[in-house]
């Protein structure tokens, strides 16, 4: 496959970025999406030129580190992956293709597509764990029963990887299905029920301060979520704040 | 509790409040209107005790003014926030490609709503005030005195082609608002845990069957001149 490609160039936060034009040739349909980059930046360094920065790790899907807003979505056309799972037999020979970084005044660009997104990890530290003595005396998860059901629920949840493509895709830069998978895979079980009412407060006060948009319920967050996080959790986390609100 | 309706989920909370409390009241409006078209002496009844019982009109009246005002008001603020959240906008967005035309077009569907409410006060609320409350005939009869004045002006409003065209497209628009802003209501309010496809159905069956039904009450007085 011959492709072009247009790709936001930006040195670094403080510099001004612009979209940029290459072509790359010889990609084949089975090599992933950052593959396909790993070949552009070959070329570029061969040729003496800044290759392109962009986040990545794990390239299986798990880690949430590869983001990319390619043709207008987030990790691209495909649905329930990340970018590193994207494959170029999505895309046809001659295709002109557009790459840029996930948008979000909350996602400052660090360089070229590589956003930063702390925000998350101070809205995580900000509640998203339990609070347990770990003096060696710590009781056997195992020995509280839970309904298989809340379970489910919980590891449905628990599933969200903190890509960023929620923020990416909503048109209000929200950030409400991230937190609400994290407020709701806690408030789902025994152990994470008796801090729920702080979690919530302290996690949406975190979620407002770093500068998300509010959720219009437009449902984008959940089409483009690698994971498939459930709204559902977004409506619970809604549920919890009140009943925090109303009991304090 | 303050505190909470200062947050971005208060926020949406109360949005969901006023908004329920407008589809209420729409509700109410249409069951009103319908009985135009089956039974005007009942429409003219009603409509003399909603507009001279003090209760309704100077508790529930300013209340009804107050949510109208907040919902559009708050929409507007939380859009303008919005906005602000994304400072450089994507070259290529694929909105419909996730989501639906409604849910990322409510403001626009809304300033529909609102010329349509400005058109809709000038041609019922203000002449209905000037009557009451300037004028001080408080009676309901008709100028010869011969029975109530509401459905006489209800059916003579919509006479003109122009003004039933209006109203049809407004109440298209109010459809198109109604279609997300229903079950976005029941999510904001997290009443949509476990009920997500009930509440679509009941969102799209309401979405659909009022404003429906005002085109149909409209035209009903239209061809019938």
């Amino acid at each position: 496959m011959k492709l072009t490609l247009k790709i936001w160039r930006q040195k670094d936060a403080g510099t001004k970025g612009k979209m940029v034009d290459y072509q790359v040739k010889d990609i084949s349909e089975h090599m992933s999406f950052l593959e396909m980059m790993d070949v552009l930046n070959e070329q570029l360094v061969g040729k003496g030129e800044d290759p392109v920065a962009f986040d990545h790790d794990c390239r299986e899907g798990i880690c949430g580190m590869c983001s990319m807003y390619i043709n207008g979505e987030a990790h691209g056309p495909d649905r329930g992956i990340t970018t590193c799972q994207l494959h170029m037999r999505m895309f046809n020979d001659g295709d002109t293709i557009t790459i840029e970084p996930f948008r979000a005044k909350a996602f400052p660009v660090i360089k070229d597509l590589v956003v930063d997104r702390t925000a998350f990890d101070r809205i995580q530290q900000a509640g998203a764990f339990i609070s347990v003595n770990t003096s060696g005396n710590t009781q056997d998860a195992n020995a509280i029963p839970i309904s298989k059901h809340a379970a489910d629920e919980a590891m449905d949840a628990a599933t969200c990887i903190g890509c960023g493509a929620c923020v990416a895709s909503c048109k209000n830069s929200s950030a409400m299905l991230f937190v609400g998978a994290k407020v709701s895979q806690y408030a789902l079980l025994p152990q994470g029920q008796v801090e729920a009412a702080d979690r919530v407060r302290n996690m949406v006060a975190q979620m407002d301060l770093e500068g998300f948009g509010n959720c219009t319920n437009t449902g984008a967050c959940e089409v483009e979520c690698p994971k498939g996080i459930s709204l559902e959790n977004i409506a619970r986390m809604n549920r919890e704040l009140m009943k925090a609100a109303v009991n304090n | 509790m303050s505190g909470f309706f200062k947050s971005s989920i208060g926020r949406k909370v109360a949005m969901a409040l006023s908004a329920f409390f407008l589809m209420i009241f729409l509700l109410q409006h249409f069951i009103i209107n319908s009985l135009s078209v089956c039974s005007p002496d009942s429409f003219n009844e009603v409509s003399h005790f909603m507009g001279t019982n003090w209760l309704i009109q100077y508790l529930l009246q300013p209340v009804l003014i107050f949510g109208v005002v907040f919902h559009f008001v708050m929409g507007f603020v939380l859009e303008l926030k919005n906005k602000g959240a994304r400072d450089v906008k994507y070259v290529q967005n694929k909105g419909a490609a996730n989501s639906s035309w409604m849910s990322r077009n409510m403001i626009w569907s809304g300033l529909a709503i609102l010329a349509f409410i400005v058109l809709h006060f000038i041609d019922f609320w203000f002449p209905e005030i000037n009557t009451k409350y300037i004028v001080g005939d408080t009676s309901g009869l008709l100028h010869n005195g011969e029975g109530f004045r509401y459905y006489e002006e209800l059916h003579h409003k919509f006479e003109s082609p122009l003004r039933v065209g209006a109203y049809v497209l407004a109440f298209v628009f109010l459809a198109l608002h109604l279609m997300h802003g229903f079950t976005s209501a029941f999510q904001s309010i997290g009443a949509t845990v476990g009920r997500k496809k009930i509440m679509k159905k009941l969102g799209m069956a309401y979405s659909v069957l009022i404003p429906l039904g005002f085109i149909i009450i409209a035209l009903y007085h239209h061809f019938n001149h």
